[in-house]
């Protein structure tokens, strides 16, 4: 028997640690740390609801695990064969308990390819990643092929890169592998900077082997004798877990020089970021890379010509490395036949936001917005009503009610005004203000804009001022228009990627809230009730007593009423504090 | 450039030019010097960045250029505890900006600075990746979930001491 633990930063961050040691201290004190192994795992995705216990083979899972709880669970379920009921799953609509992962509906539509080791294996285990198959395909492609014949089987599986752009992967090898070098790289893009996505870290945290074992096959293809991490420094238990890795890897001769005998040398070493999202774009992750300040610079040349000191080079994102040792193993066929027509294999996809199942999941290429976020998701968050799901983070746009039906790939996503960028999804409801999304991700911009071109650096600070100005209810009809024209013009002329597509959001959500925005410049009202300065607070003379506990708490003294008599608040004194609604008994105070 | 002017002792000089060293001198690591010296000093002032230029030989325009450039360096120093909240777009639609403007009132900071005694300082960070938590305060290495602006002073407390 096995209890697997979720040690995943969320997890992590919920004392998993302890988790474990109170599980193995439990073993211990009933004579059975020989017959239970107790391994801490990556993340399982039910990120909301950890910290996880999986126990297996049953495959019981128990969900906001406590330390304390540690006891019952082996005294219980492992000596006496009977589940601890009031740590299972309650799935969101129906109000069941679900005792079994098979049957949750969670994982029923999933089909885990990258996550394929997350929370199955210990990730400082190297052992445990061989047993499932790691660097397998490695040694298949540096004993049974060429680098034109391994190229060939990623191209023929139709992989796209999964950083956000798109591109064939094959491809990009191929080109790479083209232009001829003494010295060449291979680098591993995990910036991972989108708000809202932690895809990639989860890959690093819960499976690094499957990268590190992609990027030598990487290497052999493109004929580079070295890899470079370049990652986050903020995610720092995923640089723990690659260095544990690395470390594993080169005592295995897995990594170094003349791996597996074949006389092949591949190394990796780690880059780190520091805080600067416009460096997952590839040419300002090399200029970083290189100890400079990470602008971008005009393609061509790509990096494939010329990038790392001046060196062909290739970057590609963590989740496409980690779909390329199955595709190996299981042929170019079996992954094309996942997807659509032209976005092949799976995508996983951070939910986060207002929804009940906040996690990490993995879906075939086509599956619907409706089956996300209500099938796998669970539904919104207290059973209040859709309103739009973000995707791509700064640099995509929403989706609405009118396309839940769409099947998300990459083409329809970029057609319906959006794109797949990295995979966060972030669901919004009802009391969500569109023009304040738009604003906060104009925010996000203007901050991370490297300066380097004018469109960016001033285009999008004057969107976010007249976004800015909307919401505080002095914008007009012909800001709306300048809203539109500025963010083609800046779209069109941007230098790299985040221009280019920082003005997404705006214009996403333009078209789509269209009336939420007319609402804030004619009328003065934020619909949603999120724009302060557009609040008013007003008393139901109804249900008003007159205990003047309204006017004593107001610091500006903008309530005036006899006492036992309804009151009334002057709006064009009231600082919108809120102090008055907390304080009344009543509910006699309300926004409008 | 920053506007506190500090005395390097020797020790801290030589501390930095072995921290350049394990680095090779190369100017390519200029970005894990920084790392590892912010590690040392808690934060860049000029000094410091002044005998990493000489150390690698690169102007020390170039260095304050990547410096001011990336935001997890800063040249004013933190507070014995570092406050961060995190503004990701998950933890944003739950709320951080009502967490945040709590952290503010009660601290009495703005995002960016330190308390005079040291002992807090505010910043607002991009993503910690612990959505599942939302909204997320970090304090030093402890995170916090699930952050309501009437946690805010419990919170605080723990470190009153």
């Amino acid at each position: 028997m096995q209890l697997l633990v979720c040690g995943g930063t969320g997890c992590n961050d919920l004392q998993s640690e302890a988790i474990l040691d109170n599980l193995r201290l439990e073993l211990e004190a009933n004579a059975l740390e020989n017959d239970i192994q107790v391994i801490k795992t990556g993340c399982f995705g039910l990120c909301k609801l950890g910290p996880i216990v999986k126990v297996m083979p049953d495959e019981i899972i128990y969900t906001k695990v406590n330390p304390d709880d540690a006891r019952e669970i082996v005294t219980e379920h492992i000596m006496k064969g009977r589940k601890v009921e009031r740590l299972l799953f309650t799935d969101p609509i129906t109000k069941k308990t679900i005792s079994k992962a098979g049957e949750m509906n969670v994982y029923k539509k999933q089909l885990r390819i990258v996550l394929r080791n997350c929370g199955v294996i210990d990730p400082e285990n190297i052992e445990e990643a061989i047993a499932h198959d790691a660097y397998k395909a490695l040694g298949k492609v540096l004993t049974e092929m060429s680098p034109e014949g391994a190229i060939k089987i990623i191209k023929d599986s139709g992989l796209r890169g999964r950083g956000g752009g798109g591109f064939s992967t094959g491809l990009k090898w191929e080109i790479a592998f083209k232009n001829k070098s003494d010295e060449k790289y291979v680098v591993c893009n995990a910036d991972e900077g989108d708000p809202g996505a932690f895809m990639d870290r989860s890959v690093l945290e819960g499976d690094p082997h499957s990268v590190l074992e992609a990027m030598a096959i990487c290497g052999y293809c493109i004929e580079a004798g070295k890899g470079l991490i370049y990652i986050r420094a903020e995610y720092p238990l995923a640089v723990a877990r690659l260095k544990t890795a690395i470390k594993q890897a080169r005592e295995y001769g897995l990594l170094g020089n003349n791996i597996m005998g074949t006389g092949f040398n591949f190394d990796i070493e780690i880059r780190y970021g520091a805080g600067a999202f416009v460096c997952g774009e590839e040419t300002a992750l090399i200029h970083s890379m290189e100890g400079l300040r990470g602008e971008p610079t005009v393609k061509p040349p790509f990096p494939a010509e010329s990038g790392y000191r001046g060196k062909p080079t290739n970057v590609n994102n963590v989740e496409t490395f980690a779909c390329i040792s199955p595709i190996i193993l299981k042929g170019a066929e079996w992954f094309s036949s996942i997807g659509t027509q032209k976005s092949k294999g799976t995508k996983v996809f951070a939910l986060a936001g207002k929804i009940n199942n906040v996690g990490l999941i993995e879906v075939p290429m086509g599956t619907t917005l409706r089956e996300v976020i209500f099938e796998i998701g669970g539904g919104i968050q207290y059973g209040k009503k859709f309103k739009a799901a973000q995707t791509g983070g700064p640099s995509g746009g929403c989706l609405t009610e009118k396309h839940l039906d769409l099947p998300l790939d990459f083409d329809n996503l970029i057609a319906a005004g959006s794109m797949m960028g990295s995979g966060g999804l972030i669901v919004m409801d009802e009391d969500d203000c569109m023009v304040s999304v738009a604003k906060y991700f104009l925010d996000f911009t203007v901050e991370e804009s490297c300066g380097k071109c004018a469109p960016c650096r001033i285009g999008n600070k004057r969107l976010h001022e007249l976004l800015e100005h909307i919401t505080k209810g002095k914008g007009t009809m012909a800001d709306l228009d300048r809203l539109r024209n500025m963010s083609l013009v800046i779209k069109d002329t941007s230098l790299c990627g985040l221009g280019q597509s920082s003005p997404n959001p705006v214009l996403s959500t333009l078209d789509n809230f269209h009336d939420e925005y007319v609402a804030h410049v004619t009328t003065k009202k934020c619909p949603a009730g999120k724009c302060r300065d557009l609040m008013e607070y007003f008393i139901i003379s109804a249900n008003c007593v007159g205990c003047t506990a309204c006017a004593r708490v107001c610091p500006v003294n903008a309530i005036t009423g006899e006492r036992k008599e309804p009151h009334l608040i002057n709006p064009s004194i009231c600082i919108k504090c809120g102090a008055c609604m907390e304080k009344c008994k009543f509910d006699a105070i309300i926004i409008q | 450039m920053s506007t506190i002017k500090i005395e390097l002792r020797q020790e801290d000089v030589a501390k930095i030019k072995e921290i350049c060293a394990s680095f090779n001198n190369e100017p390519q690591e200029l970005i894990n010097v920084l790392h590892t010296c912010q590690q040392h000093f808690g934060y860049l002032p000029a000094e410091v960045q002044e005998v990493v230029s000489d150390e690698l030989v690169v102007p020390v325009a170039k260095i304050y250029g990547v410096v001011t450039f990336y935001s997890f360096f800063t040249m004013t120093p933190k507070g014995k505890h570092p406050v961060s909240i995190c503004m990701g777009t998950a933890c944003y639609v739950r709320g951080a900006e009502k967490v945040l403007d709590e952290f503010k009132k009660e601290l009495g900071l703005q995002v960016g600075e330190t308390t005079k005694d040291g002992k807090f300082s505010l910043s607002s960070l991009r993503c910690v990746g612990a959505c599942g938590l939302a909204p997320v305060v970090l304090v030093g290495d402890k995170t916090y979930g699930r952050v309501a602006p009437d946690d805010v002073k419990n919170i605080l407390k723990e470190y009153e001491k």
